[in-house]
């Protein structure tokens, strides 16, 4: 039986800089492709609601989808990418995920 | 032909449609739950593993669909990690083929419970549209899927609207391809709508 079970920053590897640590915690993106169909206005729109983004953001990003055949909307874990990835499905959007570069 | 709008008052999203394109949006709501709901994916080579074969069976798909517009519909997730896109496949592909089967599903009810009969004989019929806010995104989806549906059957490509605007009207590509452009007329003025609010 553990008498104390709380987590402590000391399990934290000590010689990690707070970036290196931010770093290994958000090693994912989900990336959104461009395509021939979905409207600007219906990206910038899913980008907002699902993302909780602004307008201005929303539409930067659905712009670099337009331009540059693919954009990064959003970074964290594996497991939030994954989250991501099947919500942009569940749109119709082409996303796919990879480790951030 | 007329879109959606946002009703001021309610704040609902509300369009009316003839009889005829109410009954055409409703034949393609059920072409799109009978393709998610027909053709699952199968393992792309017979496999002499009965484990993984009945771990398939039970989890869902691992390869990606056969037919382009289901593939279109569900993207492979890790273009170069070809077990982990397994994965994902195998935990997502289930649930995102009922959600759009449902979306699809949404539209069919409520056009039959503003009236649509099952056959359209009437002329002059007239269905009045009224959608809440999370009504309203559920037929921005199913559109969106819709439209995919069509241009990948189509082959659409970016910049080709000279192409199908030469084609002689009575092309079923055209046709075909007016279709795709009312439902993204559609979709336009659901998202404008909604955006209104």
């Amino acid at each position: 039986m553990d008498l104390v079970s709380a987590a402590s920053p000391v399990e934290v590897e000590p010689t990690l800089t707070p970036d290196e640590i931010t770093f290994l915690a958000k090693p994912w993106v989900t990336l959104v492709w461009d395509d021939p169909v979905n409207l600007m206005s219906y990206v910038s729109y899913v980008f907002q609601k699902y993302f909780g983004y602004d307008k201005a953001k929303a539409e930067k990003l659905m712009l670099e989808v337009h331009t540059e055949g693919r954009s990064v909307v959003s970074t964290g874990t594996r497991e939030e990418m994954e989250r991501d990835v099947q919500a942009m499905h569940e749109y119709g959007l082409w996303a796919t995920m990879e480790k951030a570069s | 032909m007329s879109g959606f709008e946002r009703h001021r008052r309610s704040g609902h999203v509300i369009a009316t449609f003839t009889g005829f394109e109410a009954d055409l949006l409703r034949s393609l709501a059920s072409q799109m739950v009978e393709l998610l709901r027909n053709e699952r994916a199968e393992p792309a080579a017979p496999t002499a593993d009965a484990f993984e074969a009945m771990m398939t069976e039970f989890s869902g798909a691992t390869t990606i669909p056969d037919d382009p517009v289901l593939a279109r519909l569900f993207p492979t997730a890790y273009p170069d990690d070809e077990e982990s896109a397994a994965d994902f496949r195998r935990f997502t592909e289930g649930g995102l083929r009922d959600g759009k089967a449902a979306a699809a599903g949404a539209i069919i009810d409520t056009l039959e419970e503003a009236g649509l009969p099952p056959e359209l004989t009437e002329d002059g019929l007239v269905i009045d549209v009224e959608l809440t806010h999370a009504e309203a995104e559920t037929w921005m989806r199913a559109f969106t899927d819709i439209r995919l549906a069509l241009a990948t059957r189509l082959g659409v490509e970016a910049g080709d609207e000279h192409y199908w605007h030469s084609l002689p009207d009575d092309d079923p590509r055209a046709q075909a391809h007016d279709i795709y452009e009312w439902v993204g007329y559609l979709q336009e003025t659901v998202v404008e709508a909604l955006t209104a609010g």
